[in-house]
C-alpha cells in the first residue's frame, strides 16, 4: 500500500548551511510516527518542509503519492496537513472560540463545525471554560490545547506536532500523550509527532526516526526501539549492568 | 421715574448675568457638535492608519491623500458623470476598494520585509504622488462639493446642529458599527485579525495572508472614501486636503496606534478638543492643539489612550 506520506531523501538549506542531508522516511495511513533526535538535529525543519514553509533543495516529498515539495502552506493546508507548531502560536487577542474557529477556516462543511467543536472541547475540558477568554491569556499548557485543538478543526489527513509536550507540568505532558493516542483512534488521524520525551512518544507511537544532526540513523518499529542498547542509553536514560562497568566515554553509539 | 430707571438698570443687568453663563454653555455645545463631525473625519482616517499598520505594519502616510482622491472621484462620478449621489457613494467605494488591491498587488507586496525606514519614504511619495496626480487631473482649484443633505440647522434645544454635521456623524457611526459586526462576527473579519496578529499561525490555518493584506489595503482605502464624501461638502475639495490626515495621525497615536477603537475615540477626542480650544482660547490655538493633547497624553500614558504594554513577537 502507498504510505500516506514518503518523504525521499530530502535535503534542506539555511542559507549555506545544510540542515537536512537526505531523510527519508514514512508516514502510513493511521498511524503515530515519532521522530526523536537531540536539539537542532533538524526534526523541526523537516516538520516545516513538510508544510511547505520550506522548500527542500533535494528530493521528493509524496503525499498520497503525489510531489508536494515547493507548495505552499496554504496549498499544504489544502491538501490536508496541518501542522501545530513548536510554541503554540496561538492568536492571542482572539478568544478561544474564534481561535477554533480560524481552525476550520478553510472546510466547505460549515455545517458540521459546530459539532466538531463540541467533540475538542471534550478533549480539552478545560478550554470550554475559558471559551469566550482571549487566547493569550490562556496559560501555556491550555495554549498547547488549543493548538492542538484547533489543528483538529481542520479535518487534517496528516496532522504533524512539533514538540506538544514542551514546558508542560509532567502531569498534562501525560494528559496531552493521551489526547494524541485519542485523536488517533477516535478520529482516525495520521499523526507525525517530533519529540524530546523519548520515552512517552516511544509508547505512544507505533514506528519511530532517530534524527541525529540533519540524518536518520536509526528506524524501526517503536517495540524494537525500545530495546535497542543506543537508544536505551542514550534516549530513554537506562544504564545496562554491562555498559555501567565500562567507562562511559569510552562508549561511542553504534546504532545497529 | 428715576427709580424706575435704576430698577429697569438693575434688572437688564441681572437678566444679562443669569444669561450669560447659558450663553458659554450654547457656545460650548455648538462647537462640541461640530468638533465632533470633525472629529469623526480624523477618526476615519485613524482607522485607516491603524487597519494598514496592524496588518502590514506599513504606517501609510498617504492615508489623508487616500481620502482626497475619493472625494474627488465621487466629485466627477456626481458632476461629470451625473450619477445620482447614492449610487456614487457605492461606485466610489468600489473604484477606491479596486485601487486599494492594486496598489498592494502591484507595489506594496514587493516592499515586504524592506526596512520600515524605507517604508514611510515610499509611503510619503506616494502622498505626495498622489497630491501631484490629482493637481493634474483636477487641477489645483478648489471646488464646492454637493451635499446630499440640505435645508436649516436642527435645533437641538439651543444648539443648533448644521444637517451636514449630522450626516458626518451618523455615517461614522454606521460605519464603526458595520466594520465592528465585519471583525466579530464574519470569517473574513475574523482571518483579517488573525493575519494582523501572528502571520506564521495564519499561515498554519491555511489563510491566504498576501490576499488578507490586499483586503485591508482595499479596506482602509473604502473608509478613507468616506471620510473624503464626508468632509468634502462641509470644507472644500481640493487636492491639498490630506494635509488634514496630519491631524489624524496624533488621533492614531492618541489611541494607541493599533487599536481600532482607540482610533475613533482618539479622532473625536482631537476633533472636539481643538475646536473647542480654539473657540473658548484662542484662534490659532486650533491648529496646534492636537498636538498639545497628544504631548500631555503621551506623558502620561507612554502606550496611548488604548495601547497595551505588550512585546512584539518576532
Ligand atoms: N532560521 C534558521 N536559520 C539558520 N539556521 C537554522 C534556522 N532554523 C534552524 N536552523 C539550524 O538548522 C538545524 C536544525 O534546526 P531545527 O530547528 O530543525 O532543530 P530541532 O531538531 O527542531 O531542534 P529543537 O529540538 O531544539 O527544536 C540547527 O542546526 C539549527 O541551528
Ligand atoms: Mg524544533
Amino acid at each position: 500500500m502507498e504510505p500516506l506520506l514518503r518523504l525521499k531523501n530530502i535535503e534542506c538549506y539555511y542559507g549555506p548551511v545544510l540542515a537536512i542531508k537526505g531523510v527519508s522516511l514514512m508516514v502510513n495511513k493511521g498511524d503515530i510516527v515519532a521522530i526523536l533526535g537531540a536539539n537542532g538535529a533538524g526534526k523541526t525543519t523537516i516538520l516545516r518542509t513538510i508544510s511547505g514553509f520550506i522548500e527542500p533543495e533535494k528530493g521528493e516529498i509524496l503525499f498520497e503519492g503525489k510531489n508536494i515539495a515547493g507548495l505552499n502552506p496554504q496549498q499544504a493546508v489544502r491538501r490536508g496537513i496541518c501542522h501545530v507548531p513548536e510554541g503554540r502560536e496561538v492568536f492571542d487577542e482572539l478568544t478561544v472560540a474564534e481561535n477554533l474557529r480560524m481552525g476550520a477556516y478553510l472546510r466547505k462543511d460549515r455545517r458540521n463545525v459546530s459539532s466538531d467543536v463540541k467533540r475538542v472541547l471534550e478533549y480539552f475540558p478545560a478550554l470550554r471554560q475559558r471559551y469566550r477568554q482571549r487566547a493569550g491569556w490562556l496559560s501555556g499548557g491550555e495554549q498547547q490545547m488549543l493548538a492542538i485543538g484547533r489543528a483538529i478543526l481542520s479535518k487534517p489527513r496528516l496532522l504533524t506536532m512539533d514538540e506538544p509536550s514542551l514546558g508542560l507540568s509532567p502531569i498534562l505532558v501525560k494528559e496531552i500523550f493521551q489526547i494524541i493516542r485519542r485523536i488517533n483512534k477516535e478520529e482516525g488521524r495520521t499523526i507525525l509527532l517530533v519529540e524530546q520525551n523519548a520515552r512517552l512518544s516511544l509508547q505512544t507511537a507505533s514506528y519511530g526516526y532517530i534524527l541525529e544532526v540533519g540524518r536518520v540513523v536509526l528506524d524501526n518499529t517503536t517495540g524494537e526501539l525500545m530495546e535497542n542498547e543506543d537508544v536505551k542509553e542514550f534516549y530513554l536514560g537506562i544504564q545496562q549492568e554491562s555498559i555501567r562497568g565500562k567507562k562511559r566515554w569510552k562508549r561511542k553509539k553504534v546504532w545497529r | 421715574m428715576d427709580t424706575n430707571y435704576i430698577r429697569r438698570r438693575y434688572l437688564i443687568a441681572w437678566i444679562s448675568d443669569a444669561i450669560k453663563p447659558r450663553r458659554d454653555i450654547v457656545m460650548f455645545w455648538q462647537l462640541f457638535t461640530s468638533g465632533m463631525a470633525l472629529g469623526c473625519v480624523y477618526a476615519l482616517i485613524a482607522l485607516g492608519f491603524v487597519l494598514i499598520y496592524k496588518a502590514t505594519e506599513v504606517i501609510n502616510f498617504a492615508q489623508g491623500e487616500f481620502m482626497m482622491v475619493g472625494a474627488f472621484v465621487a466629485f466627477s462620478l456626481i458632476h461629470f458623470a451625473h450619477v445620482p449621489f447614492w449610487i456614487t457613494v457605492v461606485l466610489t467605494l468600489l473604484i477606491m476598494a479596486a485601487f486599494g488591491v492594486l496598489l498592494d498587488r502591484l507595489v506594496m507586496r514587493f516592499l515586504v520585509g524592506e526596512p520600515a525606514f524605507s517604508l514611510v519614504m515610499f509611503t510619503i511619495g506616494l502622498a505626495l504622488f498622489l497630491r501631484s496626480v490629482a493637481g493634474m487631473i483636477w487641477s489645483t482649484d478648489t471646488f464646492a462639493f454637493p451635499s446630499p443633505v440640505s435645508g436649516e440647522a436642527i435645533q437641538l434645544g439651543s444648539v443648533a446642529i448644521a444637517p451636514g454635521d449630522m450626516l458626518v456623524v451618523g455615517a461614522t457611526a454606521l460605519l464603526v458599527l458595520l466594520l465592528y459586526l465585519f471583525f466579530r462576527f464574519t470569517n473574513l473579519g475574523i482571518a483579517l485579525q488573525a493575519t494582523s496578529q501572528n502571520q506564521f499561525a495564519a499561515y498554519l490555518m491555511g489563510i491566504n495572508v498576501e490576499g488578507m493584506f490586499s483586503v485591508v489595503w482595499a479596506l482602509s482605502a473604502m473608509v478613507a472614501a468616506v471620510a473624503g464624501i464626508l468632509l468634502a461638502p462641509t470644507l472644500f475639495l481640493h487636492k491639498d486636503m490630506g494635509f488634514i490626515g496630519l491631524k489624524a495621525f496624533p488621533a492614531a497615536v492618541l489611541g494607541g496606534f493599533g487599536s481600532i477603537p482607540g482610533a475613533i475615540v482618539g479622532g473625536l477626542i482631537i476633533g472636539i478638543s481643538e475646536n473647542l480650544a480654539g473657540g473658548f482660547l484662542l484662534p490659532w490655538v486650533k491648529d496646534i492643539f492636537a498636538y498639545l493633547v497628544l504631548i500631555a497624553v503621551l506623558i502620561v500614558r507612554p502606550e496611548g489612550l488604548f495601547g497595551i504594554h505588550e512585546k512584539k513577537k518576532v
